[in-house]
């Protein structure tokens, strides 16, 4: 059977990158082909080109044996493919009918708005595909799970043979990731097709019936996840082997170095963000917090490092209260901050490396005298900073805006690294990295970690807590539900308790640590 | 801070500041051109004669529209530098009297210039740290009455102290009317764009008041009185018609010592930090609202110094119902020189010279003096216009593509 797409030799060049270089695929109908890379190996610039945002330098795009021009959005729509971003492009205040007939409103006579007709169709597609959606639901009362299905709903309103998945677990918890596999294969089942972008093993080992592997543009290979194996999926896609598994010691807790006691922190509209939590952190240990996004951890960290306030409740640092503390101060007690959001919050993007390496230290010897700064000191600290993190730039000038993700992310590891921490508060380190700049900065922690230092990890990532963290503590709706041993409990029981289902946590203690098999 | 900062989206001031500092070198110099070149179409366009020519036939009019730019730039040329014939002359003859007539437009464009180059660094100033100062003006209005108040009350003083008391009255009123508004953003978060316009209001007001009131002449009225000759700048042709004055080179120095400030020190690495990012600024223990605060008045001191130097080294007494628009030519300067100090030196001297100039060019040849505004406002559309597109349509320029790993 001829396939229903096929990619034949599609290239893409960006300024001083080949972003695609030559690359053919072919997706079978009914099948799920999972496009695996690291972030900037091209699956992202390939599918936009599939869907119209691009246009390729060369190569075609046949469906169903017919050539096509893709050139817009629209077209792609037309020829029956269609993308589930990974940000949804959902309006919240509209009904989920709303949501998904915007752009191709069904009428009546005169112009008025058939919602009833519409919201049917929706019905219909929802049972079709056992989605399990009430068609006159506001899409800001539905979970992040059922939003991203009101995505998948508008593409087949359109009528969308071909599927293309952003990422689509990087929101979601692990219950909603198993929900996701089966809707795909629900899809599947029915004859849809589906391109599943990701750089999660694991996902992949799961749910895809193909595996493409793409590295610098180009397909570097090609797997079935039966006879696969995960560590050389991992060498494949980086280009060199990987340790999957973080190699650590066990913890030798020292001295408390952050306390928590009864915190409660109020939004801006007076909800309740984080909810009377007490807990501590101490030297020489990783405690870990694990969580769907947004159930407070955003706003702990937050008030942790000073950037918001607290309404009650007590915070010290080594023994010094910080409650009330501006950012700089708790900067000065040898507290260092990995923020969540480095675009945003960590990096001065327009200005120079160097310039970022100092952000928060550029007021001090020897970067400063008096009120004149030093240039000769900062550009000297860019340079060590650059080389001892393997920070890849061409010089310590260039503007932070121009590197990837991951060197981004090194840049402010090393900044915070660089000086001497008693305690680290790092939130989402990994997030949106590939998997050779996850492994460094994980190492980098252990390693801060195993010299004494306090180490808080905030991360939607299981994996990445269940890995790092001696304790973990999930935060449901603003509260610590429960803190635990990382040795004693089980992913399941964590995901459990990360949807607010307190269930008892079994306690079987493995008396070997069992590395585990799985990755990021 | 009273208030988190919300996780606003990008303000349209953010975005439009964002936009304009990616026009590069080449955008602003084809701007510059383009500008020239549809402002003589226009001044082309709006001359009557032109319409009799083409009449006559299409050559003529062509050739007459040529002739008619030629003459409208040639003497645009020669009212802000002056007759290079003529100087040369004088040159050559090496009196004294032929040398100020030949060089005399030159050196007025410079005192024009003056204005210019300390307000454009005030805004650039602002910019620099996210503050939109679009009150120049009247923080200009204010440092000059006030600068004038202080050179004729007090008398018997020594030039050498009355000059610094006054310029240092009128930098401080400068001062003030930047730190209110600049108070008020950081305080209570209401728009700097807004605040700074309504005090421009107050102080075209307030200045009127004081002009027709308490300060007002009683031999001439609506105007204030003169200030003591020992408050005067000192001026280098004393004696002659040349009103270059020390002012000039005041305007430099400051140009040079915020350069200095935001470049070299840790007060400029706040400014500037706070100016591309405010969020990365906070979460660096950078006090962003002290920032503000600080820059709208630094800003508001340079711009009250401009109207202080004006008062002292040209004018002498304000009048009523003064437009001098230097504050608001400021904010086209500043951007134009991409807000650096040292640019703003070179984008002030274009503007003084274009104002000067075109007096000549109106009286030379009744091409009216509004065709420079004109041309401005097209220099600064073109650099802008990407800029405002992108902005109302919230599009992003394509990323240039990272390095890859």
């Amino acid at each position: 059977m001829a396939p229903i797409l096929e990619l034949r030799g599609i290239t893409k060049r960006f300024p001083g990158v080949l972003a695609n270089d030559h690359i053919d695929l072919k997706l079978n109908q009914g099948e799920i082909l999972a496009l695996l890379g690291e972030n900037g190996a091209g699956k992202t610039t390939l599918m936009n080109i599939l869907y119209g945002l691009y246009a390729p330098d060369e190569g075609e795009i046949i469906i169903k044996g017919k050539p096509v021009q893709v050139k817009s959005p629209t077209d792609a729509i037309r020829a029956g493919i269609g993308m589930v971003h990974q940000h949804f492009m959902l309006i919240p205040v509209f009904s989920v009918t709303e949501n998904v007939m915007l752009g191709e409103e069904y009428t009546r006579a005169g112009g008025v708005l058939d919602t009833m007709r519409a919201a049917n169709k929706v019905k219909e597609i929802s049972n079709q595909f056992k989605l399990n959606i009430d068609p006159y639901a506001l899409i800001e009362d539905l979970p992040v799970g059922l939003q991203q299905r009101v995505e998948i709903i508008k593409l087949l309103f359109r009528n969308a043979e071909i599927l293309i998945m952003d990422e689509p677990s990087a929101v979601l918890t692990p219950q909603e990731v198993e929900e996701l596999f089966k809707i795909m294969h629900n899809l599947i089942a029915q004859g849809k097709s589906i391109i599943f972008i990701t750089h999660k093993l694991r996902e992949v080992m799961e749910c895809a019936d193909r595996i493409l592997v793409i590295r610098s543009g180009k397909v570097v290979g090609e797997a079935v996840p039966s006879s696969a194996n995960p560590k050389k999926l991992a060498a494949m896609m980086v280009g060199r082997p990987v340790e999957l598994n973080v190699q650590k010691e066990t913890a030798k807790p020292g001295k408390p170095v952050l306390n928590v006691e009864n915190l409660t922190i109020l939004a801006k509209n007076k909800k309740v963000e984080v909810d009377d939590i007490s807990f501590e952190v101490r030297a020489g240990e990783i405690l870990g917090v694990a969580g769907v996004q947004g159930n407070g951890q955003t706003e702990l960290v937050r008030c942790l490092t000073g950037l918001m306030k607290a309404e009650s409740g007590k915070i010290s640092i080594l023994g010094k209260e910080t409650t009330h503390s501006d950012p700089r101060e708790i900067t000065e007690l040898g507290v260092a901050h990995i923020p969540e959001d480095r675009q945003k919050d960590g990096l001065v993007l327009q200005s120079p490396i160097q310039d970022n390496l100092v952000l928060n230290t550029y007021y001090q010897k020897p970067f400063a005298k008096g009120i004149v700064l030093q240039k000769d000191a900062i550009i000297k600290n860019a340079k060590n900073l650059v080389r001892a993190f393997d920070i890849r730039t061409t010089g310590p000038g260039v503007p932070v805006s121009g590197l990837s993700g991951g060197n981004q992310q090194k840049v402010i590891v090393a900044r915070e690294f660089s000086r001497p921490i008693k305690l680290l508060i790092a939130s989402q380190p990994t997030r949106g990295l590939d998997v050779g700049s996850i492994e460094y900065i994980h190492r980098r922690l252990i390693e801060k970690r195993d010299a004494g230092c306090a180490i808080l990890l905030v991360s939607t990532e299981l994996d990445e807590v269940m890995q790092l963290a001696d304790r973990i503590a999930v935060m449901y709706n603003g509260k610590i539900l429960t803190i635990v041993d990382a040795d004693l409990v089980t992913k399941e029981e964590l995901g459990l308790l990360m949807a607010g289902i307190t269930t008892k946590i079994s306690a079987k203690k493995r008396k070997a640590r069992k590395v585990r098999e799985i990755v990021t | 801070m009273t208030k988190e900062p919300s996780p606003k989206k990008e303000n349209f001031v953010n975005v439009f500041l964002e936009e304009v500092s990616r026009s590069s070198l080449t955008i602003i110099v084809l701007a510059i051109f383009t500008g020239f070149l549809l402002g003589g179409i226009l001044a082309a366009g709006t001359t009557p004669e032109i319409y009799d020519a083409f009449e006559v036939s299409f050559g003529k009019g062509i050739s007459e529209s040529l002739k008619l730019i030629w003459e409208t730039y040639s003497s645009l040329l020669m009212g802000s530098f002056g007759n290079p014939s003529k100087m040369i002359a004088a040159v050559a003859s090496g009196e004294t009297k032929a040398l100020q007539a030949a060089f005399k437009p030159f050196l007025e464009s410079l005192v024009v210039t003056t204005p210019y180059i300390f307000t454009g660094v005030a805004v650039a100033l602002g910019f620099q740290a996210g503050v939109f100062n679009i009150g120049a003006e009247g923080q200009l209005y204010m440092g000059a009455i006030m600068a004038a108040w202080a050179g004729w009350t007090f008398k018997g003083l020594p030039p050498i102290v009355h000059v610094p008391l006054a310029l240092a009255v009128g930098t401080l009123t400068g001062f003030v009317w930047g730190f209110i508004p600049g108070w008020l953003k950081a305080k209570t978060g209401a728009h700097e764009v807004i605040n700074t316009i309504m005090m421009n209001y107050i102080a075209f007001n307030f200045s009127e008041y004081l002009i027709r009131g308490p300060f007002e002449d009683p031999e001439t009225p609506f105007k204030t009185r003169f200030i003591e000759e020992s408050a005067h700048l000192y001026r280098f042709f004393e004696g002659t018609s040349l009103r270059l004055h020390i002012g000039l080179f005041i305007a430099l120095a400051v140009a040079v010592i915020i350069w200095y400030i935001l470049y070299k020190t840790t007060w400029g690495f706040e400014f500037r930090s706070v100016g591309l990012n405010p969020y990365a600024s906070k979460y660096a223990g950078i006090n962003s609202s002290w920032v503000t605060i600080l820059a709208l008045s630094l800003s508001g001191a340079i711009s009250g110094l401009a109207g202080a130097v004006e008062m002292l080294g040209v004018n002498f007494r304000q009048t009523q119902a003064l437009s001098t628009g230097y504050g608001f030519d400021a904010i086209a300067i500043a951007l134009l020189a991409n807000n650096h100090p040292l640019l703003c030196i070179i984008t002030a001297i274009l503007f003084g010279f274009l104002r000067h100039g075109s007096r000549v060019m109106q009286i030379n040849t009744g091409i009216p003096i509004d065709i420079i505004s004109i041309l401005q406002a097209f220099i600064i559309f073109f650099i802008a216009a990407p800029a405002i597109i992108r902005t109302i349509y919230r599009l992003k320029e394509p990323k240039p593509a990272n390095e890859p790993v």
